[in-house]
């Protein structure tokens, strides 16, 4: 059986991995996969404390946070595809209207 | 059955609801709608008192106490309780029927008086407000509710000065008003903590029999009961206009005068003499402070008649009257004769009343005229008037058998058998005085009414006033000839029922010998000389026909009175006005206050402006502080397992 730990440092690695892109890429829809790589990095983490521990709890989580993130998704797929189409571009650097 | 004694807060009420009634609905009313309301109350107020006596009458007969009776709890907290309780005993016998009697028969005088002036209703309104508070007053059965009293007449008094609040003169007058009596409340409101802080109470009847336990106080020391009488005295300089506090009382005669009739005559400026037998137990035990309170009543006896003597305006003669007149009630309450001071007090409101109601009758007549220069020969046009004017006359100058000579007589009697104050100089100060008083006031008379006409014929249509005013005189007259004989049997050899029916009050006084009474007889003599000498200079000076002589010398000293105001201007009012314009308003308003609200509102700005820069709208900028936040939340959260970590690593 695989140790505990190997699957936190995986999780670990793939949720730096997310933060990383977040911050570094450009892409608006690079930055959504880093949200959803983090999402998915904190739903590994879960799951192997439910395996370790013995209990379903983790689980139970696990699919909250896969509702939240359809629900996200599916509102923040919209507002990338409106921000495509009023600018012909990705580009994040190019969204910044919102300065005071 | 004692049904108004058991519902004794209906007599102040009245007038309150009166007063209520004219100020929030009166305004558009006619004057007659009024009338009915304002004389209404008065009069039921007035009706109900003579009831209030009678029962109380009845009720001492059976119980020989006061009668005091708790309605509300007022205020409570912890063991101090000041309740609205009244009390009736004989003391507040004589003010309530005075406060109601004569302040009825003003209020029926105001209807003449003030019919053809704008604002009618808030006169009645006034007044009555004014005769609620008075009534409180006097009632009042512990030291809080006086005090609400004491400061309710004070605010009328304001109020009426100003009455004629257009004209600065009148708004200027009364806002010294106010402001004098301050510095004597303030005195007042320190005596009563000291008098809490010492029997944990301020009931009337629970603080004198404590006092009453007490060793008197030393001559010449200054125990605590010499200081909480001398505080309560500053109190009393302020409302009754004594010396140094006088100054405001003169620059009131500005309000109508009715008010000053009423307010500051006959009523509210006896509140202080009141205040003073009230608490003459306290007074007792503290000879200092009686000592004290002779000598200022002596000195602004003498002091306000000699500046009497050269006024030209009539008003400000009776007000100097008054402030002399005070003063004799004061020293009579010094030398320890309160029951001839009261006696003063209230021969003293029927006549002042009556002097100042003819007074305000002639103005009527002359048309505003108030300068007695510009008066002369209205005998023949005026007779009622000038009758009542001359029966005031000859009462204040004590003459046989008039009232002051019996109140006056009997406070400088006491004065001159007082030998541990001086009595005889006291005495011969007061008689002097007494002879000023004859003078200015036979001056008054031979001005206004005899001697050539100094006015305009054409000009001023002199005329009788109506009856609503000359009958309150009438009435004001009689009472000013009779309103000495309670102490007429006294002359005799008998007793003196004023004293005798304020004794369960004030004690029985101790017994004088035989040769005492020859005594008194001479020296009503030698009153009666005095009232002669000032009566027959003043003959001699205006009595032939006089001119208004150019004012020199000790005459212009006079006629400025002292210059006490200059002064008062200069040491007080000045520096005051200086302190209050340079640091103040200039430093402590603009500089510390409106700095401190500008301050935070320009320092709130500049943090603003320069945090707004991290909105940046550069939506990766958002993302690293979202992930700053994150960190920082982490850290709060693994902070006590991260510490002694980090610490292990550095050491």
């Amino acid at each position: 059986m695989v140790p505990t730990n190997y699957y936190l440092i995986l999780s670990a690695i793939l949720f730096g991995l997310g933060i990383v892109a977040f911050v570094f890429k450009r892409n608006i829809i690079t930055i959504f996969m880093a949200i959803e790589l983090m999402l998915n990095a904190v739903n590994l983490a879960f799951v192997a404390f439910s395996q370790s521990l013995g209990k379903t709890d983790g689980e139970v989580f696990v699919l909250f946070v896969i509702v939240v993130a359809a629900a996200e998704a599916a509102v923040g797929l919209g507002i990338i595809i409106l921000t495509a189409r009023n600018r012909r571009s990705l580009n994040v650097e190019r969204v910044d209207l919102l300065k005071l | 059955m004692q049904p108004i004694l058991d519902h004794l807060w209906i007599i102040p009420l009245l007038p309150l609801l009166g007063s209520a009634i004219n100020g929030l609905l009166g305004k558009g009313w006619p004057n007659k709608t009024v009338n009915a309301v304002a004389l209404g109350s008065t009069g039921l107020s007035f009706a109900f008192a003579l009831e209030a006596v009678r029962e109380f009458l009845g009720y001492y007969e059976a119980n020989h106490t006061a009668f005091i009776k708790p309605f509300f709890d007022w205020i409570v907290a912890g063991n101090f309780r000041a309740g609205f309780d009244l009390q009736l005993d004989q003391l507040t016998v004589v003010m309530l029927l005075v406060v109601t009697g004569v302040g009825f028969l003003i209020h029926i005088y105001s209807t003449g008086y003030m019919a053809h002036e704008g604002g009618y209703y808030r006169f009645f309104s006034y007044l009555n407000l004014f005769m609620f508070f008075m009534l409180i007053l006097v009632l009042a059965a512990n030291f809080v509710l006086l005090f609400v009293g004491w400061e309710g007449v004070g605010l009328c008094s304001y109020l009426l000065i100003g009455f004629y609040f257009l004209r600065k003169s009148a708004a200027d007058a009364g806002k010294k008003a106010f402001i004098v009596n301050r510095i004597g409340d303030f005195g007042f409101m320190l005596g009563m903590f000291l008098i809490f802080r010492t029997f944990h109470t301020l009931d009337f009847a629970a603080v004198f029999s404590k006092v009453g336990e007490l060793p008197p106080d030393a001559m010449g020391q200054l125990g605590t009961l010499t200081v909480a009488a001398l505080l309560l005295f500053v109190g009393a300089t302020g409302k009754s206009a004594q010396i140094p506090l006088y100054v405001w009382l003169p620059d009131a005669m500005e309000g109508p005068t009715p008010v000053s009739a009423l307010i500051h005559a006959a009523t509210m400026v006896t509140a202080g003499v009141y205040v003073v037998a009230r608490s003459h137990i306290l007074y007792t035990h503290a000879p200092t402070a009686m000592y004290v309170v002779a000598i200022i009543g002596c000195a602004t006896a003498f002091f306000a008649a000699t500046i009497g003597l050269v006024q030209s305006d009539i008003k400000k003669v009776l007000a100097y009257s008054t402030v002399s007149q005070l003063g004799y009630m004061f020293l009579g309450c010094g030398v320890g004769a309160f029951g001839a001071g009261i006696f003063h007090l209230m021969t003293h409101a029927f006549f002042k009343a009556l002097l100042f109601l003819s007074a305000g009758s002639v103005i009527h007549a002359m048309g505003g005229e108030q300068d007695m220069w510009h008066m002369g020969g209205l005998w023949s046009k005026i007779k009622v008037t000038a009758w009542c004017m001359l029966f005031g006359t000859i009462a204040i100058a004590g003459f046989f058998p008039f009232a002051a000579f019996f109140s006056k007589d009997a406070i400088l009697f006491s004065t001159f058998m007082k030998d541990e104050y001086n009595g005889k100089v006291l005495y011969g100060i007061g008689l002097f005085a007494a002879i000023m008083t004859s003078f200015y006031m036979f001056r008054l008379v031979w001005l206004t009414f005899f001697g050539e006409e100094r006015f305009d014929e054409h000009k001023v249509h002199v005329h009788e006033s109506p009856k609503n005013m000359t009958v309150p005189l009438m009435i004001l007259a009689i009472l000013s000839l009779i309103g000495g004989w309670f102490a007429l049997p006294a002359l005799l050899g008998g007793k003196d029922y004023f004293t005798e029916f304020l004794s369960p009050v004030f004690g029985v006084g101790e017994v004088l010998p035989e040769s005492a009474h020859s005594l008194e007889l001479w020296l009503s003599g030698v009153a009666m000389l005095a009232a002669t000498a000032g009566l027959i200079v003043a003959w001699q000076m205006y009595g032939k026909g006089a001119k208004q002589g150019p004012s020199t010398g000790l005459h212009k000293i006079l006629y400025h009175k002292y210059y006490v105001d200059e002064l008062y201007q200069a040491v007080v009012v000045g520096p005051l006005m200086w302190l209050s314009r340079n640091v103040l308003w200039k430093v402590v308003d603009v500089g510390v206050i409106d700095g401190t609200v500008n301050g935070i509102a320009t320092g709130t700005t500049a943090v603003g402006d320069t945090v707004r820069h991290t909105q940046s709208g550069n939506t990766r900028s958002y993302a690293v502080w979202v992930l700053v936040g994150a960190l920082v939340v982490f850290a709060i959260i693994f902070w006590p397992i991260l510490h002694p970590a980090l610490f292990g690593v550095v050491r």
